[in-house]
């Protein structure tokens, strides 16, 4: 089912009694989610994510805005007749009851023509289980089973009553580096299976970017950028959606545009025809690096890691804000540092300019210097 | 063996104090209460048995106190926890001035024995003055007055029963209240989102949730009834066997220090089967629990 939500804003009244100051948690907010696909709502932790899956899934009323579900405007319905299926941060699977039972609880709560009878309660319960394959701890408690198993169990929970769309409130963070990997990798087969339109909290950027088809990028109660994976990491609208995304993350730079050049420090590394005289952030994707004896760029050498395929020059620059520069590179490119230092070339595609007021992305187009230079 | 030496280190002066204090006075209770014709001033006794059990067990006195505190036992337990429950719920469901309503349902807790008696009195007693707000109320509905303190015997039962009730509630909705709290709010969202009913997130969610604290409430409730005895003397006054309201432990002390007092073998042998009682009962709860509680 297609998703809309439509210029919800919520404010919570404050929790400390004497202050009567509120909170935004979601402002102006609206985005589309098309059917059947995966999304990711990302953002730091606080800006409001699982207000927004709460107000998606009936829990929360918005304070304005709508929501839709297809056509209809589910806003003012309970959660209960949404039809969603909602897996907890913590999973909160009932602990009295075996996972059998947890699965069926929501079955057994249906009522009118959708009632169901015992045998096809038994038999959806085993449909549920089997596609999330637990089918060998039918009879366990939630505590003799472990995290992952858990929240297996919990998807079969919000999947069993078939609903029409599957929220996630950061299902994998209390997972283990590895059991998180191949997790989220099942919960990916899982949607595709059902078909279902999912939305998945996050606020781990590496996860959203492996699995989703659609990433949301929000940031303190606003949204800052939705668009395909690929798509805002390549093309963010601003610092923070830059910054927000990437491992390793982008290298920022102060830097100013002169006379047409984009400069760090006093080395020009860029050219930038046509844009008028201003200072910059400058990021630099970690890929964007090209050691060259004769580059633009000069950074003081701390030393090299070889990962596998990668290698990672790390090095220093008094103007990057990041307290080291990492740029990966092709290994079969060699850096002999001089004097301490590396010379590195700027790949444009790979650098964004964003306004040093603002953080907005500056759309100036970048050329390679000398390339400029031999038109003029 | 040495840390269990140095754990042992660590129990004993609890194992002499309750040796001292509780196993020792045990076991020469379990002593007196098979002396027959034990004589206190002499200490002497004639010979060993269970005459005084036998007499326990056919003094017409002790069949009305274990009367009235299986009856005081078997009504009050549940309609406290049940009532404790129901404010708890409201408590718990209700947002504005919760702090204050908490307290108000805690004062009794804290208020002196004697001044609750006090205002028990008020409201049931019977003076040539006035028949006492309770009975104002059953005249105002057509009823005729009752003597609640000196009447019939369920009028007094029945003021006893809602006297223990009214004294055990405090505690038990403080317990109630703080065990509904830590039940993880995001069950409740769960149920909500898989649409249970309120009736049956209550049945299938929250009973089971804080079912220890039930059945905790449960246990030391049947023990605390079956221990009762100042509550009857606060409304009745020490001659309970006179006033047929006498308890188990009410028995024992009038064996031992009552008007018709000074027979510590016949007190011994009540306690005795009173400890009998309380032990089977608190064996059955806990079994039950275990069954049921599995959180
Ligand atoms: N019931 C509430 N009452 C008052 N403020 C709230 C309430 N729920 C959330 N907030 C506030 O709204 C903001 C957004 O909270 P939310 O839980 O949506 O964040 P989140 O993005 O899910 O964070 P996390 O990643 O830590 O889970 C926070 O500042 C939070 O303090
Ligand atoms: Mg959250």
């Amino acid at each position: 089912m297609k998703v809309k939500v439509s210029h919800i804003t919520k404010i919570f009244p404050s929790r400390n009694k004497k202050s009567k100051e509120t909170v935004t948690a979601l402002d102006d907010f609206s985005f589309e989610i098309p059917d059947g696909k995966l999304v990711g709502l990302l953002g730091p932790s606080g800006c409001g994510k699982s207000t927004m899956l709460n107000v998606i899934s009936g829990l929360e009323k918005p304070t304005s805005g709508r929501v839709y579900f297809g056509e209809d405007d589910v806003t003012d319905l309970p959660p209960e007749v949404r039809g969603v299926g909602l897996v907890f941060q913590n999973y909160a699977l009932y602990p009295h009851m075996t996972v059998r039972k947890n699965i069926m609880f929501p079955l057994e709560n249906l009522k009118g023509d959708k009632k169901l009878t015992k045998e096809q309660m038994q038999e959806r319960v085993e449909q549920a289980a089997k596609l999330v394959q637990i089918t060998d701890y039918m009879e366990r408690k939630p505590s003799q089973m472990s995290g992952g198993q858990q929240q297996r169990v919990a998807i079969a929970r919000a999947l069993v009553k078939l609903p029409g769309i599957l929220l996630l409130d950061e299902p994998l963070s209390n997972l283990d580096a590895r059991l998180r990997l191949q997790t989220r990798e099942e919960l990916r087969r899982i949607q595709r299976e059902t078909g279902i339109t999912t939305v998945f909290v996050t606020h781990d950027q590496e996860e959203a970017m492996s699995i989703s088809d659609m990433i949301v990028v929000m940031k303190e109660g606003v949204l800052n950028q939705v668009g395909k994976p690929q798509e805002i990491y390549d093309d963010p609208v601003n610092l923070f959606v830059a910054k927000f995304l990437g491992t390793p993350p982008i290298n920022v730079f102060r830097g100013r545009l002169a006379g047409g050049r984009l400069m760090i420090g006093s080395e020009p590394v860029l050219e930038a025809k046509a844009a008028p005289d201003r200072e910059v952030w400058i990021g630099v994707r970690p890929e964007g690096f090209i050691p060259a004896e004769d580059g633009e760029l000069t950074c003081s050498f701390v030393n090299v890691e070889v990962m596998g395929r990668d290698t990672t020059v790390v090095s220093t620059h008094p103007d990057c804000e990041n307290a080291s520069i990492r740029s990966i590179i092709s290994s079969d490119l060699k850096v002999e540092p001089k004097n301490g230092s590396v010379k590195f070339r700027l790949k444009p595609h790979k650098v964004h300019l964003f306004d040093a007021e603002t953080e907005e992305r500056l759309r100036t187009e970048l050329l390679p210097v000398g390339e400029g230079r031999e038109h003029a | 063996m040495r840390k269990n030496l140095k754990a042992w280190l660590y129990l004993l002066p609890a194992i002499l104090f309750l040796g001292f204090f509780m196993v020792y006075p045990l076991v020469d209770v379990l002593v007196y209460s098979f002396e027959e014709g034990y004589n206190s001033a002499s200490q002497t006794f004639m010979g060993v048995g269970l005459y005084n059990y036998s007499y326990v067990l056919h003094d017409p006195y002790f069949l009305q106190a274990v009367k009235n505190t299986l009856i005081l036992v078997i009504i009050t337990v549940p309609v406290s926890t049940g009532l404790a429950l129901l404010i708890s719920l409201g408590l718990n469901s209700i947002k504005k001035l919760k702090e204050l309503y908490q307290t108000v349902y805690f004062l009794p807790y804290v208020t002196n024995t004697l001044a609750v008696g006090l205002v028990f009195m008020i409201l049931f007693k019977k003076t040539p003055y006035t028949d006492g707000m309770v009975n104002m109320l059953i005249k105002l509905f057509g009823g005729s007055s009752v003597d609640f303190i000196d009447g019939p015997y369920w009028a007094k039962m029945f003021v006893l029963c809602f006297y223990t009730v009214w004294i055990v509630l405090p505690f038990k909705i403080l317990i109630l209240t703080s065990a509904l709290a830590s039940v993880n709010e995001d069950y409740y969202k769960a149920a909500k989102i898989d649409g249970a009913s309120k009736w049956r997130v209550f049945t299938r969610i929250t009973l089971p949730m804080i079912s220890p604290m039930i059945f905790y409430l449960v246990i030391t409730g049947f023990i605390g009834a079956f221990k009762a005895y100042s509550d009857a003397v606060a409304l009745f006054g020490t001659n309970l066997n006179a006033a047929k309201m006498n308890t188990i432990v009410g028995y024992v002390y009038d064996m031992l220090y009552g008007d018709s007092g000074g027979y510590p073998s016949y007190a011994s042998a009540a306690a005795l089967i009173l400890f009998a009682i309380v032990f089977t009962i608190t064996v059955i709860n806990l079994l039950i629990s275990k069954k049921q509680v599995s959180v």
